[in-house]
């Protein structure tokens, strides 16, 4: 089956910083691609690169080299007008659910603009707003309140639900559970997990935490320095990894169990760090 | 997961329409200040407006034989040089004044704020032009060039009016664009972006709602000023002769201040109430829409802490709480906690947001953030009471007995100051040492927290090195007054993995070195089964289970820890590979039963079972 997405050999610099600094490439060269229906798990330190290749997905950052298709056609590098038009297929849900959603809108106001700018009519967006504030399991009253009133997983949800809103094949989700507490972000794991179910929907799903995306993605894809390092289906990566890049992100994270962890960490300071007496 | 102050974190449950515009006029109707501005702005418009109804006469009727005449009934303020009515000129002279100012205003708001949105949003070149124009006017000497215009265009005062407008523009330019360029760089906008919202549509719907209140409030100032400007351009005569304005009627009477002081004195007297009233207004519009002042008053009340409850249990000679509480106002936001560290040992405070761990390390340490205090219970370090110590003595202990390392290791830099200076002037201070001695045991701290090349770390301000090392300087500076107690509040949560497993050893072999007791505030229990000895974990103010590491995470009593648990990812199962959806691709919206692609129902049983196995 043809790929829904496909990133080919793309690099993305932004300038340096003071005059004439050298421009500071962030990606090089990367490489990916995304399947009707699936999630494929981007994986990476800080500083790696992982989230410029969503925003660059996104259309929010200019693409220096390399493609991106979108169900078969080019969508790096479109006019205003046509990437607005794609808001339809691909959609986003970032990091942190306390500055994605603007403090002085109401939830209502907030999940109806993609709609409207969509071209729908008021009342069929209000209809629409009381159906995603139902699947993302939200209280129907929640449209006339403000961010404000609610926590950070309930926050999550809306972004989940304005993500939703017109039934988008892609949604690349940056970081979407790291500002969220355990149990909170297990819930809303399963709740994305749920609406894939349902709609089939594909998700790019970004994120530091391996734990995290092996339990969402089929796939994963493990970057560093703006390179991918290692690809395959998320087991394989997840617990037998081949690149020892990902081996130490894989040992660098403690588990909960204290024996284990023990002997993980043994094996990291082993690998990995050599720890300067 | 930073644990914010607990007042901010609470959802406002008293409703949804207090944040709305209504609310607004509400607020500023009971400050105060804005209630008495707005009543005398809203009088003097009033008046003005009505000037044709309340005043005695036309204001430009004279009868020369009421020259210099005083208050009689029908005219309460007198007559003028000419024999014109004061009353009646100072109320359509206001009409004058004020619409100038309206004027002044209009043209400020039609050149800066538009541009400024453009400006912003864009960047770019128009940024870049518009900015050099608007630094020119800024240079030019407002005086002079009203002067100029004058002899330009002659003597109108609308004309200098719309001048000043100009000249006053840059400020709504400045601030509008200010704000913009911070609005432009929030999630939400992007979010509208990859919603199809045309930039129109973003800068009308999100942008403009974050200008609204600034430009509120500079416009009340802008207002003073044009007021001030105008009135003194009239008392110079350099207005418009012939329309009465309340500078005008400042510049007739002081031709004649000898013979008729009391002139002065009503449009002078009209000058100042407009300004003071608009200036206030001006400070309480801020208060209100910026939610600043009037809220938590200075002003605090001794309230005497309670005496714990019971005092259960052996209480370790280095750190004991018992039935510690703290309460922001009448809300308790630690209930009762207890909890112990011994030397040498390693506790960890586990617990989600909100869950009161970070108010009792802060309690402990004698810093809760504004509003808050403890209100019951006793905390003793090295067997003395800390619980109501004074401000001071609390400050010895802190260098002394007990450090800190910080969430944030950026934040809580100085960026005005190398690595070297921030370490050396705590340590000269608190030691007493002289500035080589000190110098020399910076380095040897920087050492010990295994950084490389601590000279060169030294020199370095805190912009030119990674957040990593950052939270290893912090930590040699918690280490500099070799403390026997560490308190460290989430030291990793803002790092990397990479070097969160770093940090975390760097932590442990200090620990074991020094011999020091340590309380680790962390949500991740990862790092507990990493570095702690002990657990505490809690959950809405109180510790709902307390113990041995292994013990907590392999057999949980309390059923929250078993929630928290379950929760984990660990040993999840990784998901089962892709396979292509049973109908045709690009229908989004199939919820076929029969499609068991739900890994819900794949994976959620496993799961629970497999972290079961693993747990017990």
């Amino acid at each position: 089956m043809n790929p829904l997405l496909k990133v080919s050999d793309l690099r993305v610099s932004f300038p340096g910083k003071g005059w004439r600094a050298p421009r500071v490439e962030v990606l090089r060269g990367v490489s990916l691609d995304v399947r009707p229906g699936e999630t494929v798990g981007l994986v990476g330190g800080s500083g790696s690169g992982k989230t410029t290749i969503g925003r660059a997905i996104l259309g929010l950052v200019p693409v220096q080299s390399g493609t991106i298709e979108f169900a078969g056609e080019r969508i790096d590098g479109l006019s205003p007008r046509r990437r607005r038009a794609l808001a339809r297929d691909i959609q986003v849900i970032f990091q942190d659910p306390y500055t994605s959603l603007n403090p002085s809108l109401t939830i209502g106001d907030t999940l109806s603009e993609p709609l409207l700018a969509q071209g729908h009519a008021a009342r069929e967006a209000r209809a629409r707003v009381a159906v995603l504030l139902d699947r993302v399991k939200l209280p129907a009253d929640a449209a006339d309140r403000l961010p404000r009133e609610f926590s950070g997983g309930q926050r999550q949800r809306v972004a989940i639900a304005r993500a939703l809103a017109i039934d988008p094949r892609l949604i690349v989700c940056d970081e979407p559970v790291s500002a969220l507490d355990l149990t909170t972000q297990r819930t809303v794991l399963d709740l994305l997990l749920e609406i894939q179910a349902q709609t089939g929907v594909a998700y790019l799903f970004i994120s530091h935490d391996l734990a995290v995306v092996r339990f969402m993605s089929h796939r994963v894809a493990v970057i560093h320095r703006g390179e991918i390092v290692e690809t395959g289906e998320a087991a394989a990566v997840t617990s037998a990894p081949e690149n020892p890049y990902t081996r130490s992100l894989l040992l660098a994270a403690p588990i909960a169990d204290v024996e284990r962890q023990r002997a993980r960490r043994e094996q990291f300071e082993r690998e990995v760090a050599s720890p300067r007496a | 997961m930073s644990e914010t102050a607990p007042l901010s974190a609470e959802p406002l449950s008293t409703g949804v329409s207090t944040v709305r515009r209504g609310g607004a006029v509400r607020r500023l109707l009971r400050h105060p200040l804005g209630l008495a501005s707005s009543a005398v702005l809203a009088a003097i418009v009033l008046g003005v407006l009505l000037a044709p109804v309340l005043s005695p006469q036309g204001p430009e009727v004279s009868s020369l034989r009421d020259a210099f005449a005083g208050p009689r009934a029908g005219h309460p303020l007198g007559f003028d040089s000419a024999g014109r009515d004061v009353l009646s000129r100072l109320l359509y002279g206001g009409r004058n004044t004020l619409s100038g100012v309206l004027l002044a205003l209009a043209v400020a708001l039609a050149l800066g704020v538009p541009a400024g949105l453009v400006a912003g949003y864009r960047g770019g070149r128009f940024d870049a032009a518009s900015s050099w124009i608007v630094n020119l006017v800024m240079a030019l000497p407002a005086m002079v060039v009203l002067l100029a215009s004058r002899a330009i265009v002659g003597p109108t005062v609308w004309v200098l009016m719309v001048v000043l407008g100009v000249l006053v523009s840059p400020n709504f330019f400045r601030l509008v664009r200010g704000i913009v360029v911070g609005v432009r760089g929030e999630l939400y906008v992007d979010a509208a972006k990859v919603s199809g919202l045309s930039d129109l549509r973003i800068v009308g719907r999100h942008v403009l709602i974050v200008v609204r209140a600034p430009i509120i409030i500079l416009m009340a100032l802008v207002a003073g000023i044009a007021v001030g400007l105008q009135a003194g351009l009239e008392f110079l005569g350099i207005g418009s002769g012939d329309l009465p304005t309340w500078g005008a009627m400042l510049n007739e009477a002081f031709k004649n201040i000898q013979r008729a002081p009391g002139l002065l004195l009503w449009p002078g007297l009209a000058l100042g109430l407009t300004n003071a009233a608009l200036v206030l207004f001006a400070a309480a519009l801020r208060d209100v829409l910026e939610d600043r002042g009037a809220t938590v008053s200075p002003r605090r009340r001794r309230t005497p802490v309670e005496p714990p409850r019971s005092v259960a249990g052996e209480r370790a000679e280095l750190l004991s709480v018992r039935d510690l509480a703290v309460s922001y106002g009448s809300r308790e936001v630690v209930r009762g906690v207890d909890l112990d560290v011994s030397a040498g040992e390693i506790v960890g405070l586990v617990g989600e947001s909100g869950s009161g761990k970070s108010q009792t390390a802060f309690s402990i340490l004698g810093i809760l953030p504004e509003g808050g205090r403890v209100s019951r219970g006793s905390v003793t370090v090295r067997g003395r009471e800390i619980v109501g110590l004074a401000e001071r003595e609390h400050r010895a202990l802190r260098g002394d007995v007990i450090a800190y390392v910080p969430q944030e290791p950026m934040s809580n830099l100085d960026p005005a100051f190398t690595i070297g200076s921030q370490l050396v002037e705590p340590i000269r201070v608190k030691l007493g040492l002289s500035r080589a001695e000190a110098r020399a045991k910076a380095l040897d701290l920087l050492r010990q927290v295994e950084i490389a090349d601590p000279e060169r770390v030294f020199g370095m301000y805190p912009h030119e090195i990674s957040g990593g090392m950052a939270q290893r300087v912090l930590i040699a500076g918690a280490m500099s007054c070799d403390p026997e107690l560490l308190i460290a509040d989430e030291p990793t949560t803002a790092l990397d993995v990479m070097v969160q497993a770093e940090v975390l050893g760097l932590l442990r072999r200090l620990q074991r070195s020094r011999g020091l007791g340590v309380l680790l505030v962390t949500h991740n229990l990862g790092v507990v089964a990493d570095l702690c000895d002990r657990v505490a974990v809690m959950s809405e103010g109180r510790v709902v289970e307390t113990g041995p590491v292994a013990q907590v995470l392999h057999e949980p009593r309390d059923p929250y820890t078993r929630r928290l648990l379950d929760a984990v990812l660990d040993d999840a199962p990784a998901r089962e590979p892709w396979t292509p959806p049973a109908d045709s691709p690009g229908s989004p919206g199939r919820p076929d039963p029969e499609d068991s692609q739900d890994p819900k129902d794949s994976q959620k049983p496993k799961d629970s079972q497999d972290s079961q196995e693993v747990a017990r």
